[in-house]
């Protein structure tokens, strides 16, 4: 992040409050008004689009919202009978588990994946850079084609997997990737994790540049082998960037829908029924939008948890 | 003693050609097996639907009938997401060249409160959004409509844009902008005819992500519309999946069919993908 610096300069100066009698406060109260025109329109689009949403859900869970509603526009407020129904349901607890998972899975395979892409090709070969190029399709597909694709690739009866596994004869018989409870979420995870490779890497090859090469030759003169330099050298010095990586990772898995729409609907017997799948159905399916504001809190309450280290670890990237 | 030296770095060199070989096909074998299921999608497109029965590891002949489906079926869809897409970077750079602008010149008491609520704004759910958002909609008479679905899919780029953009604008020297002002030009003046152009690169990385975002949005497209009034091609291959479930090959042509802009974007604009992954983050 750019430093900047709170160093006095004339125009912070300019801003202290000037008396009645200074007759250029006014031009200046005209000129910061002019100057907020230019940042205005966003500020009014992210309060619709973001700051609404939030304060709108929050009021929704205390209303109660049926397909009636839509005709007659009423949604009495019920205080917290939706906040009851939804967290004493088990598929609430059952999503906010594979929630749990999902993420933790998810972020696990993605960082060690991409963190070893990130140093094999910090080393110079030919193609590299095309290579690391390339590697980048499956982050700019969209989810839902993705999704789709694996759900190819996985086919109990026709997929390719287990075509292959059992040719080369790993296994005996086809496994049910998606369709049994017992493999669907590890599968949602397994195809999760091949989409948040290449954001890794990036990111993680791009704080791998940035570390002087001096610091690990001379590591390499003091006899340190390749596990020593990782976790004695590279490690502790891609620190902030390792922080960035799997916060935004986190941010982005833990809201992850279309993915799991496409590979499993949430199915089979609700195994990969997540917090934002489970708001979708809510809302979107039983038009019970009160219920679903409920789960979407619980989101957001999780994901605020993660905010605030974000948010912490780009202010010491600011103050670099 | 020079002519030991020569032969030290002539071994090393051939060392190092050595491993640089290893890699390049160690480098191959990890791009085979990572971007195999596209390789896969591809194929299956290619083969004709009969043929699907068995495993075919490469297409026999190139059967374009797949292709001739998905695009009879799919052609409104993906001009929508094109339209939808464009009004959505038409929207965020408007919205965040001059508030990107003004966050990184002008000292305004406030400004960093304004950044720290950008940051937070990506971190919102979507679901949540559309939650909030289809309920508003219903009221507002947006749903089912082109510039509903353009205002929401803008919302995706729009903060990412801003800090990208803002950490841009940062760098450009005053004097150069001042310049621009000593004729009397006003401060829009110079943005639109100083700083913008000078942006140029940022600009395209944010109007690239923009695009990328809206296009393959997902959740405000199945939300935010009831009928088929706006469908997407997310959305459609979504419902193509649902309702072709087993004829793989055309549902695959689908799939590669709306791949094509982010194939694109990777063979015309590589660095700016790159540097918005990484700018887009850490910045």
């Amino acid at each position: 992040m750019t430093t900047t610096t709170p160093t006095p300069s004339p125009a912070v100066r300019e801003r202290s409050p000037g008396t009645a009698a200074d007759p250029g406060a006014a031009a200046r109260r005209r000129r910061a008004v002019s100057q907020w025109l230019f940042i205005a329109p966003a500020i009014a689009y992210m309060l619709v689009f973001f700051s609404y949403p939030l304060v709108r859900n929050v009021v929704m869970s205390f209303q109660q919202y049926t397909p009636a509603t839509y005709f007659t526009g009423e949604a009495p407020f019920t205080g917290l009978d939706n906040w009851r129904a939804v967290l004493t349901d088990e598929l609430f607890a059952a999503s906010l588990w594979h929630t749990l998972v999902f993420t933790a899975g998810s972020l696990a395979g993605q960082f060690v994946i991409g963190m070893a892409l990130a140093l094999f090709f910090s080393r110079r070969f030919p193609l590299s850079g095309v290579m690391r190029s390339l590697l980048l399709l499956p982050w700019l597909i969209p989810m839902v084609v993705a999704g789709t694709v694996w759900r190819r690739v996985l086919d109990q009866e026709t997929g390719v997997l287990n075509e292959a596994l059992q040719g080369l004869n790993l296994t005996s018989g086809a496994i049910p990737w998606l369709s049994s409870p017992d493999f669907a979420l590890l599968s949602v995870i397994l195809v999760n994790i091949w989409i948040g490779i290449p954001f890794n890497m990036v990111i993680l090859y791009g704080g791998l540049q940035e570390i002087p090469r001096e610091i690990r030759e001379a590591a390499v003169l003091d006899g340190a082998g390749f596990f020593r330099r990782f976790f004695g050298v590279t490690l502790p010095m891609l620190k902030p960037v390792v922080t960035v990586v799997l916060v935004l990772g986190f941010m982005s898995t833990v809201k992850i829908l279309d993915l799991i729409l496409a590979l499993t609907n949430g199915g089979p017997a609700n195994a990969t029924e997540t917090l934002g799948t489970h708001t979708y159905q809510l809302s979107f399916l039983q038009l019970d939008f009160g219920q679903g504001a409920v789960v979407g809190n619980v989101l957001i309450l999780v994901s605020m948890v993660f905010a605030v280290i974000y948010l912490r670890a780009n202010r010491e990237g600011m103050a670099r | 003693m020079s002519s030991t030296h020569t032969t030290t770095t002539g071994v090393r060199l051939t060392r190092a050609k050595r491993l640089d070989y290893a890699s390049l096909v160690f480098g191959v074998l990890v791009l085979a097996v990572l971007l195999f299921p596209l390789y896969w999608m591809v194929n299956t497109a290619l083969q004709p639907s009969a043929a699907l029965a068995e495993i075919r590891w490469l297409p026999q002949t190139l059967d374009l009938s797949n292709f001739r489906s998905a695009w009879n079926s799919q052609a409104d869809n993906l001009l929508t997401s094109i339209l939808v897409a464009l009004g959505a970077v038409a929207v965020c750079l408007a919205l965040a060249a001059p508030a990107a602008y003004a966050l990184a010149r002008f000292r305004l008491r406030g400004a960093r409160t304004v950044v720290f609520g950008t940051l937070i704004t990506q971190m919102v759910p979507g679901i949540v959004v559309a939650n909030a958002l289809y309920n508003a909609y219903v009221e507002l008479n947006l749903v089912n409509s082109y510039l509903g679905l353009i205002l929401a899919d803008a919302s995706l780029g729009l903060p990412f844009t801003v800090i990208l953009l803002r950490a841009f604008m940062v760098s450009i020297p005053e004097e150069v902008l001042e310049a621009g002002m000593v004729d009397g030009a006003n401060r829009f003046r110079v943005l639109l005819s100083i700083a913008l152009p000078m942006s140029r690169n940022a600009l395209i990385t944010g109007g690239l992500f923009t695009f990328l975002f809206a296009w393959s949005d997902f959740l405000f497209a199945l939300t935010l519309n009831t009928t088929d009034a706006v469908k997407p091609v997310t959305l459609g291959i979504y419902e193509y999946l649902g309702a072709h479930v087993g004829d793989w090959g055309a549902v695959m042509a689908v799939a590669t069919l709306s791949s094509v802009p982010a194939a694109i974007l990777l063979v015309v604009a590589q660095r700016y993908v790159a540097a918005g992954i990484s700018g887009g983050s850490i910045k």
